[in-house]
C-alpha cells in the first residue's frame, strides 16, 4: 500500500481488506478442490480463463503466486533451490520459483494446490511454454498449449484462423477433461461478466488521470490479482465496483495516494514484488506519484477487441493482440497514450532481467518517448521476483537523479 | 578432398565471399533453422545464415540490455555497424522471445529493402498447427514474389527441393561416415561443412557435399580405441576450436544436437507432391528445438536415442548464456541422460569461449571419467 505520511489511518482502503478476504477464500477453495471435488487448471496470465470459469474449474496462477512469494521475499531462496535443480540464473524468477516450489511445497500458504490439468497460452511469452512443459513432466498430467501467434505489425486471417480453431479445441481439451459438455448458455453470462470486469478495471485504473491521483501503480499492483484470476465471476465485479465507489468517494474528499502530488510517474514492465514499500516510499519523497504503469492495463487493454455480444469468436484477436504479444512500435502507441492520458512527468523504465519480451526492445521505446515526448526516462534493472542481486543504494541514486531533472524541467 | 577447403575459405572469410557474390544475386540473412530455405533459394535469392559468431562492435549495447544472448547481440552489431550491407534484407522465422524482439529492432534500425516475420507455430501436433505452418510459408512466399516483383514456379521449387535434399543427404551421409570412422576427418572439418553449407552458392555446396561423401566412403583410417566418443548438445556451435579442443583431449565429436549439425539435415523433403505443402511437412516433422513444442519428452528421448545409436560415451552441452529455451530444457535432458549412466558435462559460453587453457583442462577432465 502506498499510504505513507502522517494520517495513514484516513487512507486505509476498505477495499484492501475485502480483497484479501476475498483472495484468502480463492486460495482455500483451491487447495481444498480435491475434498470438494472440484478440478483444478494451472494458466498463464494472459491466458483465457473465462472457459475454465464456465466449466468451474478453479483457475490456478502460479504468476499470481510468484508475485506473492516476491512480495514476502521468499523468491531468493527458492530461485536459488532451482538454481540447485540445474535451472540458470538469468531464466524468469516467476518460473525458477514455481518451480522450486512445486518439489518443495515451500513456499508462501504452503505451495499452490497441485493441478489435474494445465493451460498455457504463449500470448506473453515462450518462457511460459517451457514452464509447462516442466511442470507437465512433473505432474504428469495433460497440457493444453494455446498458440497465439506473435503479431509484429499485424494480425493475418491465417493466424486468426489458427486461434479460431484453437478455441473450439480448448474447450474440447476442457469437457474430455472434466467429463460433461461446455455450457453455452453459461458462457454467455461468464463473456459478459468478464467484460464487465474489465471495464471496472480499467475505470478504476482511470481514476488516476484525476490530478492529484486518488491511487497508485502500487495500489493498482495489489488490486490486480481478481481481474487476472477471476475474471468472468460476479465476485470480480461486484469488487472492483466497490473499489471504483471507494475511489471517487476519496476523490469527493479529496483524499489522493500521495501527500502533496507534484510529479507524475509512469511505469513500464512488471513490478519489483519484493521493494513495491520502498519504492513507494522512495519516490514519494520527492513528492511523485506513480499514476500508472504498462502491466496492470494490460489486463483490459484489448478490450477494444471484444464484442461482449460475440465474447468467444471476439476474444480471438483479444487474447492474441495483448500487450506484451504485438512489437515494439505498437508499444510504443500505448506507452505514449498513457504519457498523454496519465499527464506524466517522466517514465521508469524497470528493465526486468526475468522478462525478456517486455524488456528487449525498451530502449528503442525509451528512445522514442525522448525524441517524440521530451520526456525523462530512467531505467532500474532487477530480477522481479529474485531479491538476491537487487542493489538498493544504486536504484536510490538514480531515482534521486531522475527526480532532480524532473524537478528542474518541471519547476 | 577439396570439399572441405571451399568450405573453410567461406567459413573464415564470408564477407569477402558475399561480396562477390552480390554483384549476381540477392542475399537474404536468417538466424534460425527453422527458415524455409527452400523457398528462398527457389525465389533465386541467396539464403544466408548469420551466426552472430564473432563480436564486431559494441553497437548493440543501444538496443539490447546486457543479459541478452551473444548470438542476438552480435547478430544486431553486424548489421548496424554496415558489415552486413551486402544483405537485401532478412528474414524473422518466430524463434523465441530474444529473436522475437531483434526482429522488431531490426524492422526499426536498420533499412534494407526486405523485411519478413514468418511467424510459424509454436505448438506442432495438431492439424490446426499443421495447416496453419502451411499457410504461413504461402504467405511468406507471396510477399517474397511481391517485394523482389518475381514469381516463383513450381518447378523452382521443386529444383530448390531437390537441391536442399541433396544437401541434407550428403551431410548426413558424412556425419555417419565420421561416426563409424572418426579418424578420416577432423571435427573441425565437419564443422566447416555444415556452417559453410550455409554461406556458400547451395547448388555448388550440394556437389562439393556429395563428392565429399563419395571421397568419404573409400576413406580409411586406423581405429583408436583409446579415443572416446561424445556428442555435443545445445543451439548453435559456431566455434571450431571447440571440436579440436576436444580432439587435443582425446575424444572425437561423432554426432551433435545442434541447429548446426543433425537438426538442420534430419529430415529431406518430399519431391512427389505440392512443393510448399512438402516443404512445410519438412519443417513440421523434423526434429525440434526447444523452442517449439511437440511433446514433453521428445527432445529428451531424441537425445538418448541418438546418443546410443552413435554409440557415445559422453555428451557436452554447449549453453549460450541468457538463452532460455535451452536452460530450460538442459536440467530434463541432463537427467535423462543421467538416468541411462551418459555422463555429461554443461559448457555455458558467453561471447567469446573462454581461454583455451582452461577449456582444454576441462574436456581432459571429462574424457578421462569416461
Ligand atoms: S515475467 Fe515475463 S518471462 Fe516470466 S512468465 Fe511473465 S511474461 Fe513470461
Ligand atoms: S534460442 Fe537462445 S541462442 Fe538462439 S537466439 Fe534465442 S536466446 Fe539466443
Amino acid at each position: 500500500m502506498s499510504s505513507s505520511g502522517t494520517d495513514k489511518k484516513k487512507k486505509k482502503m476498505r477495499s484492501a481488506t475485502r480483497m484479501r478476504e476475498i483472495m484468502t477464500d480463492y486460495y482455500i477453495n483451491a487447495k481444498t478442490a480435491s475434498q470438494t471435488g472440484k478440478k483444478v487448471a494451472w494458466i498463464t496470465s494472459g491466458g483465457p480463463v473465462e472457459p475454465l470459469i464456465v466449466m468451474d474449474v478453479i483457475p490456478v496462477y502460479p504468476e499470481n503466486y510468484g508475485a506473492m512469494i516476491g512480495a514476502s521475499h521468499m523468491g531468493g531462496d527458492l530461485c536459488a533451490k532451482a538454481e540447485g535443480m540445474g535451472y540458470s540464473t538469468d531464466l524468469c524468477s516467476y518460473a525458477r520459483a514455481d518451480i522450486a516450489c512445486a518439489i518443495e511445497n515451500g513456499g508462501p500458504i504452503g505451495g499452490l494446490p497441485r493441478p489435474d490439468m494445465l493451460v498455457c497460452c504463449n500470448n506473453i511469452c515462450g518462457t511460459v511454454l517451457k514452464w509447462y512443459e516442466v511442470q507437465a513432466r512433473y505432474f504428469d498430467v495433460p497440457l493444453f498449449i494455446l498458440d497465439t501467434p506473435f503479431c509484429h505489425t499485424e494480425f493475418p486471417d491465417q493466424a486468426r484462423n489458427y486461434v479460431r480453431k484453437q478455441f473450439d479445441e480448448y474447450i474440447a481439451f476442457l469437457e474430455n477433461a472434466c467429463e460433461k459438455p461446455f455450457d453455452m448458455e453459461k458462457s454467455i453470462e461468464v463473456g459478459h461478466l468478464s467484460v464487465e470486469g474489465q471495464r471496472l478495471w480499467q475505470a478504476v485504473l482511470d481514476t488516476a488521470a484525476h490530478k492529484p491521483a486518488p491511487i497508485t501503480a502500487f495500489d493498482a499492483f495489489f488490486f490486480l490479482a481478481l481481474i487476472v484470476t477471476l475474471r468472468g465471476t460476479q465476485v470480480t465485479v461486484d469488487f472492483y465496483k466497490e473499489l471504483l465507489a471507494e475511489m471517487n468517494e476519496r476523490l469527493d474528499a479529496g483524499i489522493y495516494a500521495i501527500e502533496n502530488e507534484k510529479y507524475r510517474i509512469l511505469w513500464d514492465n512488471l513490478p519489483i514484488w519484493y521493494r513495491l514499500k520502498w519504492l513507494s516510499d522512495t519516490f514519494a519523497s520527492h513528492d511523485a506519484c506513480l499514476v500508472a504503469d504498462t502491466y496492470t492495463t494490460a489486463w483490459c487493454g484489448s478490450m477494444k477487441f471484444i464484442d461482449e455480444n460475440n465474447f468467444f469468436e471476439s476474444i480471438v484477436e483479444a487474447y492474441t493482440r495483448i500487450y506484451l504479444n504485438i512489437g515494439i512500435d505498437e508499444m510504443a502507441k500505448t506507452v505514449f497514450e498513457m504519457i498523454d492520458k496519465y499527464q506524466v512527468d517522466g517514465l521508469v523504465i524497470h528493465s526486468n532481467r526475468s522478462c525478456k519480451p517486455y524488456s528487449f526492445g525498451q530502449y528503442d521505446i525509451q528512445r522514442m518517448v525522448q525524441e517524440q515526448k521530451d520526456l525523462p526516462c530512467m531505467v532500474i534493472e532487477s530480477h522481479m521476483t529474485d531479491e538476491r542481486t537487487f542493489s538498493e543504494s544504486q536504484a536510490k541514486t538514480r531515482i534521486d537523479a531522475f527526480m532532480e531533472i524532473i524537478k528542474q524541467k518541471k519547476g | 578432398m577439396e570439399g572441405i577447403g571451399a568450405f573453410q575459405r567461406v567459413v573464415d572469410d564470408p564477407d569477402g565471399y558475399l561480396k562477390t557474390l552480390k554483384t549476381r544475386k540477392n542475399i537474404l540473412g536468417y538466424c534460425c533453422s527453422y527458415t524455409p530455405e527452400e523457398i528462398i533459394h527457389a525465389a533465386g535469392i541467396h539464403p544466408l545464415r548469420l551466426f552472430g559468431s564473432k563480436e564486431e562492435s559494441n553497437l548493440a549495447d543501444k538496443h539490447l540490455q546486457s543479459y541478452c544472448c551473444s548470438l542476438v547481440r552480435n547478430v544486431l552489431s553486424e548489421a548496424l555497424s554496415g558489415r552486413l550491407n551486402y544483405l537485401d534484407g532478412a528474414v524473422f522465422p518466430h524463434t523465441c522471445d530474444t529473436i522475437q524482439r531483434l526482429s522488431d529492432i531490426w524492422r526499426l534500425n536498420t533499412s534494407f529493402k526486405f523485411f519478413s516475420d514468418i511467424v510459424l507455430p509454436v505448438k506442432l501436433t495438431t492439424d490446426s498447427a499443421r495447416e496453419y505452418f502451411e499457410a504461413v510459408l504461402r504467405k511468406f512466399k507471396a510477399e517474397l514474389e511481391k517485394g523482389f516483383s518475381i514469381t516463383i514456379t513450381d518447378e523452382a521449387l521443386h529444383a530448390s527441393i531437390r537441391t536442399y535434399n541433396t544437401i541434407r543427404t550428403a551431410l548426413k551421409d558424412i556425419y555417419e561416415l565420421h561416426a563409424k570412422n572418426p579418424g578420416i576427418l577432423p571435427g573441425s572439418a565437419l564443422n566447416a561443412c555444415v556452417m559453410g553449407s550455409m554461406i556458400l552458392e547451395r547448388q555448388e555446396a550440394a556437389e562439393l557435399l556429395e563428392g565429399l561423401a563419395d571421397d568419404l566412403k573409400i576413406k580409411t583410417a586406423a581405429a583408436d580405441p583409446s579415443r572416446k566418443r561424445v556428442m555435443l548438445a545445445g543451439s548453435v556451435c559456431s566455434q571450431p576450436d571447440v571440436y579440436s579442443l576436444i580432439e587435443r583431449s582425446g575424444a572425437d565429436v561423432v554426432w551433435d544436437d545442434l541447429c548446426t549439425g543433425s537438426r538442420y539435415f534430419e529430415g529431406t523433403v518430399g519431391e512427389e507432391s505440392d512443393p510448399i505443402t512438402a516443404v512445410a511437412e519438412r519443417y513440421y516433422n523434423r526434429i525440434i528445438c526447444p523452442a517449439k513444442h511437440s511433446s514433453v519428452t521428445a527432445r529428451g528421448n531424441n537425445l538418448v536415442k541418438s546418443a546410443i545409436d552413435r554409440k557415445v560415451q559422453g555428451v557436452i552441452f554447449l549453453m549460450l548464456k541468457f538463452c532460455d529455451p535451452h536452460a530450460f530444457d538442459y536440467p530434463y535432458l541432463k537427467e535423462y541422460l543421467d538416468r541411462e549412466n551418459i555422463p555429461n558435462m554443461l559448457l555455458e559460453i558467453e561471447g567469446q569461449l573462454p581461454p583455451e587453457g582452461q577449456l582444454l583442462t576441462r574436456f581432459e577432465t571429462f574424457v578421462e571419467m569416461l
